[in-house]
């Protein structure tokens, strides 16, 4: 638990900046920097969390940040951990990259996978809107089966994004990582938690943290922490950690609830609503759902 | 068979000169640029093959394994993330250093940009050559070029020995302007020559290149916490642009400056003062202008003519970024005709030098200039081809492009 509320100008990402109200990534964000403390240097994507955070004078960070590319936040970091060590202050700072599933999943996974494989003791935070939120809400590689986005609109002939979501833990985990986990908005102690537990390993970390984007998803701002859950409880998305060879989940109070649970309240599943073809893609969400509670011993 | 022949011919060499001159060594291009990044002692070093610059890298992977240098080495994935990499460490205050070329170059584009725009004094290595398709790994300058308007400075060396007093100068340079800069050096034709040269000592590096200490406030630092890379609205990326321009174009007075500290420390110049070298063209007729080793070839040319009485001329630029109008007006003054021998081309337009000095000269010189485009991905350029340039330039009534040499 937090130990007390916070004046907002106690947080490490200061009050100020643009984002949405009930913005997941923001709240997550900052989240993560609380914990990770002021001995943090970020190495950010461009995104959302860019964006709303560095109108130029002005900034939200009270911690030495850098963005530069979209595609680039773990190779930033892989500079900034080697100029530290030639500094010698590599082993009292935190070098952590920040990126949204734009970043993480697609443009940047090449850097990544690089950072990766050089065993460098960088924390790789993703922010997982599962849409590319800052340029309108197109599909990305973690977009979940048949959502609408601008680039997958449900029409006559289609029901939305055709493509199951890349599972970029698993790609963490296949890569090497030392610590891995999952997490939502809608749990803040566990991303206190797995953000505290990760720090305590050396080596690459990887947390993605699924971070509701109102606009994107078309859900209502109060929402945002209840989608969290819902998405964890559906078994939509898996809440674990993955470390010394094993899965430690977050089990999900039995029984699971059904995935349209969580589909309603989402204007991006709003057409499955609408009719026969809808309901059997709902079907399929829930098998896929299924498959992950199984999977991931959520029960 | 063949090659050891040679190798052993080239030892020989080496060994003979060694002993004309202990002050000189006989080195490989690539060797000579690692030896003296060596001396230069970056704290990051961020690689990637891509021929013909692989052996640049290759040789500080070796100077690093061997603990003749204790900077970082990164293997990294790709030039995108080289040039990422070293943006990272840059900012957070340290001296950086790779070496790339033609497809790596491009691909590293859009961080060259960053780099610059975010006033990083990074320093890189061109080992130029052409670029894709057809796909081709020899020598032209169409890679750098290509990324002229990036905001890098953009230095280019003739030999392997202003090659190795250029990175001298570039981090200098970049250090005091917090701007990046590029050498540029043939590929192949320097690279991969062994020719004898000067190999500064450290003791001397030392003088003429204090070590780097970035300027608190500046760089990534949790003592001081700075936001480096935030979103310019329009009410202020105009302004940040135009700051980045004016720097970029003022900075022709520190080269001078600096090169004449060189001089002073190392008992040469870097061409005439760091961004161009007139060759024989105070009363020439022709003047040939060009930059990079093919001013060799041209200087050649030029000592055969002057024998039969043609006035003919080089002017060499070194600095290509910042494009130093009134050095190179003043250089080009008394000639009628300008030859600008380009190993790159704007495709639709003409050599991209060539449309360079024919700006710098708009309204300041009556003179004919024309664009003469030779050895792009290696084709020859003979001296042969350079003598048809000066007698084609007074014949010619066209002022099209001309492609020398193409058959």
């Amino acid at each position: 638990m937090q130990e007390k509320y916070k004046n907002p100008f106690e947080h490490l990402i200061a009050p100020g900046h643009t984002a949405c109200p009930g913005c997941g990534q923001l709240m997550s964000a900052r989240l993560v920097l609380d914990t990770c403390g002021p001995n943090t240097i970020i190495a950010n994507a461009t995104g959302c969390l860019e964006v709303t955070t560095t109108k130029y004078p002005t900034s939200s960070w009270k911690v030495p940040w850098v963005h530069s590319l979209f595609e680039n936040p773990s190779a930033l970091a892989s500079g900034i951990l080697a100029a530290l060590k030639q500094k010698g202050l590599d082993k009292e700072t935190n070098v952590v990259a920040f990126g949204g599933d734009g970043s993480t999943f697609d443009i940047g996974f090449g850097l990544i996978s690089g950072m990766w494989e050089r065993k460098e003791n960088i924390l790789y935070i993703c922010y997982n809107t599962e849409v590319y939120s800052n340029t309108g809400y197109q599909a990305s590689g973690a977009t979940p089966f048949d959502a609408n986005t601008t680039t997958t609109p449900p029409e006559k002939k289609s029901m939305g994004n055709n493509f199951l979501r890349k599972n970029m833990a698993e790609l963490a985990i296949a890569s090497g990582c030392i610590y891995v986990a999952q997490t939502t908005c809608g749990y803040p102690n566990d991303i206190i938690n797995k953000v505290k537990k990760a720090l305590t390993f050396t080596g690459p970390k990887y947390i993605e943290i699924l971070t509701t984007c109102v606009p994107g998803w078309g859900t209502e701002s109060e929402m945002t922490v209840q989608l969290g859950k819902l998405a964890h409880k559906t078994g939509i998305y898996p809440i674990f950690e993955y470390y010394d060879g094993e899965y430690k989940a977050m089990k999900i109070p039995a029984p699971a609830l059904k995935v349209e649970e969580y589909l309603k309240y989402h204007k991006r599943f709003k057409h499955l609503f609408k009719d026969e073809k809808g309901k059997e893609a709902i079907a399929e969400i829930q098998k896929l759902a299924d498959k992950n509670i199984e999977k991931y011993n959520l029960s | 068979m063949i090659l050891n022949r040679l190798e052993h011919r080239i030892k020989n060499i080496e060994h003979r000169i060694m002993k004309l001159n202990s002050n000189r060594q006989f080195l490989e291009g690539s060797h000579a640029v690692a030896e003296i990044i060596k001396l230069i002692k970056p704290a990051v070093v961020a690689a990637y093959p891509i021929t013909p610059q692989t052996h640049i890298v290759e040789d500080l992977a070796k100077i690093k394994a061997s603990g003749a240098g204790d900077f970082e080495y990164i293997n990294t994935e790709s030039e995108f993330a080289a040039a990422s990499v070293l943006l990272g460490a840059s900012a957070t205050g340290v001296r950086t250093y790779t070496a790339t070329c033609s497809q790596g170059l491009l691909l590293m584009t859009e961080v060259l940009f960053c780099i610059a725009g975010l006033r990083l004094p990074v320093v890189i290595t061109c080992a130029n050559r052409s670029v894709s398709a057809p796909i081709n790994i020899w020598n032209d300058q169409q890679d750098a070029v290509t990324i002229r308007d990036a905001g890098w400075l953009m230095l280019y060396a003739e030999t392997n020995q202003e090659a190795v007093d250029l990175h001298l100068l570039a981090y200098r340079l970049a250090e005091t302007l917090r701007l990046p800069v590029m050498v540029n050096m043939d590929g192949f034709v320097l690279t991969h020559t062994y020719e004898p040269l000067i190999m500064p000592t450290q003791e001397h590096v030392n003088k003429f290149l204090p070590a780097y200490k970035a300027e608190v406030g500046t760089f990534l630092d949790v003592k001081n916490p700075v936001t480096i890379g935030a979103l310019a609205y329009p009410d202020s990326y105009m302004e940040i642009r135009k700051q980045l321009a004016d720097d970029i174009y003022s900075s022709s007075d520190l080269i001078k400056k600096y090169n004449t500290e060189f001089k002073k420390v190392f008992g040469r110049s870097i061409g005439d003062n760091g961004i161009v070298e007139e060759y024989k063209t105070k009363d020439a007729e022709v003047v040939l202008v060009a930059m990079g080793s093919v001013c060799g070839t041209i200087k050649e040319v030029v000592d055969e003519l002057r024998e039969r009485k043609q006035k003919v001329g080089l002017l060499k630029i070194i600095s290509f970024r910042p494009f130093v109008d009134d050095e190179i007006v003043k250089s080009l003054g008394k000639a009628k005709y300008i030859a600008v021998v380009d190993k790159s081309i704007s495709l639709g337009s003409e050599g991209i030098l060539a449309t360079e000095i024919k700006r710098a000269a708009y309204n300041r010189l009556k003179v004919k200039i024309q664009s003469f485009v030779v050895g792009l991905g290696g084709h020859d350029v003979t001296k042969e081809m350079i003598e048809q340039i000066v007698f084609d330039i007074k014949k010619d009534k066209t002022s099209g492009i001309h492609f020398v040499g193409c058959s």
